[in-house]
């Protein structure tokens, strides 16, 4: 009995895995964090977003799904108690297409910040503890930056969202979770990296909001 | 009634090496250009030798080498008004005597603790503040303030036991009239014991009214008759600079003192700063740095970690020599609320302090929110600040929008949705006549764009669907 107890144990630390097999075999409990996109949920090994962790988005241009991608997850949040902050995004969000999306306004605070506070500014974020997610758009951020910003989102108790250009995709990275987000053919969802779980072989498609 | 008396033997160079610290020999003289003498000594001095009121002369013949700083009578009554307000804290009635603040603390044990309780907290303040002291507690202002100066620590609760401690005390500790204390002891009368038993008919007619009134006010037969301390409506601090200052890094250490001074003295009026003026002193000039906060606050590690950040942009035009500090407005400060089950992590910065902090590193208007206005046009539909009235959009609106639209670059986009016809603005000078469509590029994205009306050419893009 003992064995039994021991194996399950270690399975739920997410020491060891079980590779491939696993999402189907098993019937997992919902994510603390869930993306609110059942078809990504299913196969990242935390059932959603990994908690308190930096999760890399990689893009090849702008507007194509990204932030549609995080809005179920802000719309979610917005409805607790701590904030969501946005430090330096590249446009101004457009207010009424956010709330389209379910998100509270009055929890995102918007942070206008120069390049090269931009990091700074994630970090402080992150660290104090009282925001729930915090967005950023760093320019140039190393592997150290993107370190320092793993460290913060985990003593902050936070979700941390790096929206990054596709060819970072070839660097290594510290993040959780890396997401690599494809427009054509079709917009489909890679996952490059997640921490305590296979990478799926296949992409997952996203259906974006029809437009009428 | 029960008064706790604070001796300051060394308020003078006290100030003065709180803001130079040295470990070598430093005194204070004063007195005519020719005839200087000392009136403070710090340690190292005084084991070198040097005493209160040698001559300079004198001094100068056993040392070499020591600072010699002039003493200013102004910097003592402010430094000793400063503490008056910090120690305003503890008790609504707080008065100044020569070199000491007392306190009425009968009443303030009720909310800081029995007497040890409260001595530990008025200690731990004056020596955070770098300032020696003697504290004693006695029924009477008088006594309490006679008695700090016999020796520390002492604390007579009852007015029987104040019979008992002054019993002892030596006449030339007793703070009676100099010419008194001096003409006593050759009348045989060594100790207030031994005055206090005499009769006092022979004492008028020999020393007049006013050793007895002395006397009755020690004993508490008559009321102390002090003025009352009010705390100053407005905060203004002023370091001068040992040498000048080129260097910010070294402004740091002035800056924490005084912001640490502030937040003593807004503890003491239980009110809070929301906007502080820094001021650097140059020779012929001044530099302002104006530290403005969301909320009243007066948390010394916030004060001067804001006023740090504004320091840090400054470029300094000339060398300081002098920092000041000024706060004016000083609102009631209201601590913030914070929930039992608060989802937050225990030492989390609240959100108030984390605003606070990147406006004070990235600008005034780093932080914000943005809420909808009931105009339709997109460069006009949002605002920074505005009451979010919750209003949902019928037709789609991006996530993205752009500040000003610009040409859509690219072939022919695909039409998704449209158009939309947005006319309107003639009475304002502002006037739209647009269709929009949602357009999908040949890269993938899809973009909120406009054109003239009833053509499909010429796109301006107006926002992304992210």
């Amino acid at each position: 009995m003992s064995a039994v107890v021991a194996l399950s144990t270690l399975l739920d630390a997410q020491q060891v895995w079980r590779g491939r097999a696993m999402p189907a075999a098993l019937e997992r409990p919902a994510g603390e964090q869930p993306t609110g996109w059942a078809a990504l949920d299913a196969v990242l090994p935390s059932g959603g977003w990994p908690e308190a962790s930096l999760s890399e988005i990689l893009l090849p241009l702008d507007g194509v799904g990204e932030l549609q991608l995080v809005l179920p997850t802000l719309a979610r949040l917005s409805r607790g108690t701590r904030p969501v902050m946005l430090v330096a995004p590249p446009y101004a969000p457009c207010v009424a297409g956010w709330r389209q999306h379910g998100v509270d306004m009055r929890r995102v605070e918007i942070v206008t910040a120069a390049a090269r506070e931009v990091l700074w500014a994630t970090e402080q974020c992150l660290r104090s503890g009282s925001c729930a997610a915090v967005l950023a758009w760093p320019q140039q951020a190393d592997d150290r930056a993107l370190r320092r910003l793993q460290v913060a989102a985990d003593s902050g108790r936070a979700l941390a969202f790096a929206f990054r250009d596709r060819r970072h995709l070839a660097n290594a990275s510290p993040a959780a979770l890396r997401l690599e987000l494809e427009a054509t053919p079709r917009t489909q969802v890679w996952v490059r990296k997640c921490r305590g779980g296979a990478v799926p072989a296949q992409p997952v498609p996203l259906a974006l909001a029809a437009l009428h | 009634m029960l008064w706790a008396c604070v001796l300051l033997p060394q308020l003078a160079l006290d100030g003065v090496l709180r803001r130079r610290p040295t470990a070598g020999p430093l005194v204070l003289v004063a007195g005519a250009a020719q005839a200087r003498s000392i009136v403070a000594v710090n340690a190292a001095a005084r084991e070198a030798g040097l005493r209160v009121g040698q001559r300079l002369s004198a001094a100068q013949a056993l040392l070499a080498r020591f600072e010699a700083l002039p003493y200013e009578p102004d910097a003592v009554d402010r430094w000793q008004q400063f503490l008056a307000a910090v120690a305003y804290r503890y008790s609504s009635e707080v008065s100044l005597l020569p070199h000491a603040i007392v306190l009425e603390v009968s009443r303030s044990m009720g909310l800081f603790g029995p007497w040890p309780r409260l001595e530990s907290m008025l200690r731990s303040d004056f020596t955070a503040l770098g300032f020696r002291h003697r504290i004693s507690v006695a029924p009477t202002a008088h006594a309490a303030y006679v008695l700090a100066g016999v020796d520390d620590g002492q604390a007579v609760l009852t007015p029987e036991a104040l019979g008992r401690a002054l019993q002892h005390v030596p006449l030339h500790k007793s703070r009676l009239p100099t010419a008194t204390a001096a003409a006593l002891p050759g009348m045989g009368v060594r100790n207030l014991g031994q005055l206090l038993r005499m009769p006092r008919d022979g004492l008028r007619r020999r020393f007049g009214a006013e050793l007895l009134l002395a006397l009755d006010r020690l004993t508490g037969e008559t009321p102390a008759g002090l003025d009352s301390f009010r705390p100053p409506d407005s905060f203004g601090l002023r370091v001068e600079l040992s040498h000048e200052v080129e260097n910010l890094a070294a402004l740091v250490f002035p800056l924490r003192r005084m912001t640490a001074d502030l937040a003593a003295y807004l503890a003491g009026r239980d009110g809070g700063v929301q906007r502080f003026l820094l001021r650097l002193e140059h020779r012929d000039s001044v530099t302002d740095m104006a530290v403005g906060l969301l909320t009243p606050e007066r948390d010394a590690g916030m004060l001067f970690e804001l006023a740090r950040g504004r320091l840090e942009q400054v470029q300094l035009p000339a060398p300081v020599l002098a920092l000041r500090l000024l706060a004016r407005e000083l609102p009631p400060f209201v601590p913030a609320g914070r929930d039992l089950f608060d989802e937050r992590p225990a030492n989390a910065l609240p959100i108030e302090q984390l605003r606070e902090r990147l406006r004070a590193r990235l600008g005034d208007r780093a932080v914000h929110q943005l809420g909808s206005t009931t105009d339709p046009r997109p460069e006009r539909a949002q605002r920074i600040a505005a009451r979010d009235d919750g209003a949902q959009e019928p037709s789609p609106r991006p996530t993205w929008l752009l500040d000003r639209p610009i040409p859509l670059r690219g072939r022919g986009p695909r039409i998704l949705a449209g158009p939309e016809r947005l006319e309107t603005g003639w009475w304002d000078g502002g006037e739209v006549c647009r269709d929009y469509y949602v357009v999908e590029t040949a890269q993938g994205q899809r973009a909120w764009a406009f054109c003239a009306p009833g053509e499909q050419t010429g796109w301006m893009l107006q926002g992304w669907f992210a």
